[in-house]
């Protein structure tokens, strides 16, 4: 028997008993569509954390101050308190070749008033080079202006929300606002970017370091974000970093420099071995959906006894009734298999107007694999009902016994 | 071209055994006409099983054209159905989601003939048995007779050696039972071996020779000599 006449043959059978054709299918398709479905979830959630790192900033490093303990394998600090990082620190970086930009940032919250309009606002103090290491974009006006970071200017630049609530409609640029007591000219306004790991840019004043230290009444630093001059040079930067700051420091080490990269691995495999599990549980209903198939045949083989015998009779070896069961599987596996394919698309299609932020993709490996794991469920657990019916007895079976 | 020797088949049922076939010896000759007539239970049907390879025996031979059967396998055994042997059957055994058509083409699927070739001889074989225009009808849309007559097209269309009835008119009334004979007879004609087990003695008289079996034996096997030479007339 050719494979094109076992399809067509099969095909028919399966047309011919609907109800149990679309139980099956319907089956399948749940397994394979939850399995899609659920990888793309949890490879949504690994894009939408690696798209917000990346957005911080190219070749990104964070320098925090305090040792923090990840490894639990260095000893304590000696001498109490760690020193705080200042703004002679975030010069002094400069010297180091493999470093290109660097922001010191100093935050606190202050009010903010125009005319009789007051909020409460986050500060953050920085300098011009923040907008490139940040990746920051303006709407209208300059950023910060370059030169002597510890000589502060009363200048201060807005996100869109903060604007908004404080001039409305009006022009900001060149107005000056009130932050606590001192008073601050407007000149310029960020593109807004949304929420970005938890600071919501758009409610931001920033205004020049030294202004900020006078401000708060401060010298410590927040942090200082740094640019590599590199994707490779992060390595090196981040030991120039902890060098140049060990001398500082009477030859404590007692900053914590984070890398972009470093933080982005560990997210990516948090979220890689999510998407896995998730993956790997919705699998089990595939193997349900197996075991299920193989019921449903074992019922059709012996509700077609006759027709097996017929078979029989006409010359079918029992390779070749075998071969027309598997094959019945095996279209039963590819079409659930289709059909789960659709209800994942149609399902990521809804949750992707649902939640528009978030990055929903099917990836192309699950779609696969899914695909795959189904027709082999299929076929697998298409061969014990495919040999029943090929033992089948000639004479038994024709007699529907 | 089938040589029967000594052939047992016994059936477990329960603690006993039932003995379908005792000590058969049978000879049948290329193009025969037989009937094997007796009482329900005597083993016809499993004798004509047993001649159509789908059943083998307990012991014994049973050399088709030749060649010792007990010998080939389930694969070989298969092949000589498929091109040496048709079968009737009481109850037609016709697909029920298939066309008449698709139906008679059956075999020459399962043989893995091209279907350009399929067409020709389903609508030649069809046309010869009268059935040309139903050829689209389902089982359930064609009368008892006609369903018959497809099963008997499906049966030949190979062109077996061998065609086995196994009360092929069991199930239908006077009228297109007689078609259906004459349908057979006229196979036997054109030179296929034709054996029909049947109740009817009546149509069980029209063979050219005739068995008659009691409790899985044959107890008598005599030409038919009102019969024997009408045709040739
Ligand atoms: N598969 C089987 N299992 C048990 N007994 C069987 C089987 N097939 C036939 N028999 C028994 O063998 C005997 C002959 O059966 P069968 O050849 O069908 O008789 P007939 O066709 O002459 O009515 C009967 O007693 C029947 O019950
Ligand atoms: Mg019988």
């Amino acid at each position: 028997m050719k494979l094109e006449d076992a399809l067509v043959y099969s095909s028919r059978a399966l047309t011919g008993a609907r109800g149990r054709t679309w139980l099956m299918l319907l089956a399948m398709a749940i397994g394979v569509g939850s399995v899609v479905l659920l990888t793309a979830l949890g490879e949504g959630a690994r894009r939408f954390i690696n798209d917000e790192f990346s957005s911080l900033g190219t070749h990104l490093l964070i320098v925090i101050p305090g040792k923090v303990e990840t490894t639990g394998t260095t000893p304590p600090l000696i001498g109490g308190t760690p020193r705080d990082l200042t703004l002679g620190d975030a010069l002094a970086l400069s010297r180091s070749s493999t470093i290109r930009l660097h922001a010191p940032i100093i935050v606190g919250s202050a009010p903010a008033s125009f005319q009789q309009l007051e909020r409460d606002v986050t500060i953050m103090g920085s300098t011009a080079d923040l907008l490139p290491v940040r990746n920051l974009e303006l709407s209208s006006g300059r950023f910060l202006p370059p030169g002597d970071p510890t000589r502060g200017s009363p200048v201060a630049v807005i996100g869109k929300k903060l604007k908004k609530e404080l001039f409305g409609n009006k022009r900001a640029l060149g107005e000056w606002i009130r932050i606590h007591d001192r008073r601050f000219r407007v000149i310029g306004i960020l593109k807004p970017i949304g929420e970005s790991l938890g600071m919501d840019m758009g409610e931001l004043a920033i205004i020049p370091v030294a202004s900020a230290q006078n401000l708060f009444n401060s010298e410590s630093l927040f942090r200082i974000l740094i640019q590599a001059s590199s994707r490779e040079a992060i390595p090196r930067t981040k030991k120039a970093i902890l060098s140049i700051l060990r001398e500082r420091h009477d030859g404590e080490e007692d900053v914590t420099v984070i890398t972009q990269d470093a933080l982005l691995s560990t997210f990516d495999g948090i979220f890689k071995s999510l998407t896995y599990t998730v993956a790997g549980i919705a699998a089990i209903s595939l193997g349900v959906a197996g075991i299920l198939i193989m019921n449903v045949m074992l019922v059709a083989v012996s509700q077609r006894t006759a027709e097996i015998g017929l078979l029989k009779a006409l010359g079918s070896r029992q390779r070749d009734i075998m071969q027309l069961f598997l094959v019945e599987a095996g279209l039963l596996s590819i079409a659930g298999a289709a059909l789960g394919v659709i209800i994942s698309f149609s399902g990521i299609w809804l949750l992707d107007q649902a939640f528009r932020d978030f990055p929903l993709t099917i990836p192309l490996w699950a779609l696969g694999a899914a695909i795959g794991v189904s027709l082999l469920t299929g076929l697998l657990f298409g061969v014990l009902p495919a040999r029943r019916a090929a033992k089948l007895d000639p004479v038994t079976a024709l007699a529907g016994r | 071209m089938i040589q029967l020797q000594g052939v047992n088949r016994e059936f477990p049922v329960g603690d006993e055994t039932v003995h379908a076939l005792r000590g058969i010896d049978l000879d049948i000759e290329a193009g025969e006409y037989l009937s094997i007539m007796g009482p329900s239970g005597s083993g016809k049907s499993t004798l004509l099983n047993m001649l159509g390879l789908l059943d083998r025996p307990d012991s014994g031979s049973y050399h088709l054209e030749g060649v010792d059967t007990t010998s080939l396998n389930e694969e070989n055994q298969a092949r000589v159905r498929r091109d040496r042997v048709g079968f009737v059957f009481q109850s037609f055994h016709l697909v029920p989601r298939l066309t008449a058509a698709a139906n008679v083409e059956l075999p020459l699927v399962l043989a893995g003939i091209e279907p350009a070739q399929r067409k020709a001889r389903v609508h030649e074989t069809l046309e010869a048995l009268g059935l040309e225009n139903r050829s689209d009808h389902r089982p359930d849309q064609l009368s008892g007779g006609q369903r018959q007559r497809v099963a008997i097209a499906r049966a030949t269309i190979m062109r077996p050696a061998i065609l086995l009835a196994d009360e092929p008119t069991g199930n239908l009334d006077k009228r297109s039972g007689e078609e259906v004979i004459q349908t057979l007879e006229t196979l036997n004609r054109q030179g296929i071996l034709l054996i029909i087990v049947t109740h009817d003695p009546e149509i069980g008289g029209r063979a050219k020779r005739m068995l008659h079996m009691v409790d899985g034996a044959i107890v008598d096997d005599r030409a038919n000599t009102e019969k024997a030479g009408a045709d040739e007339t």
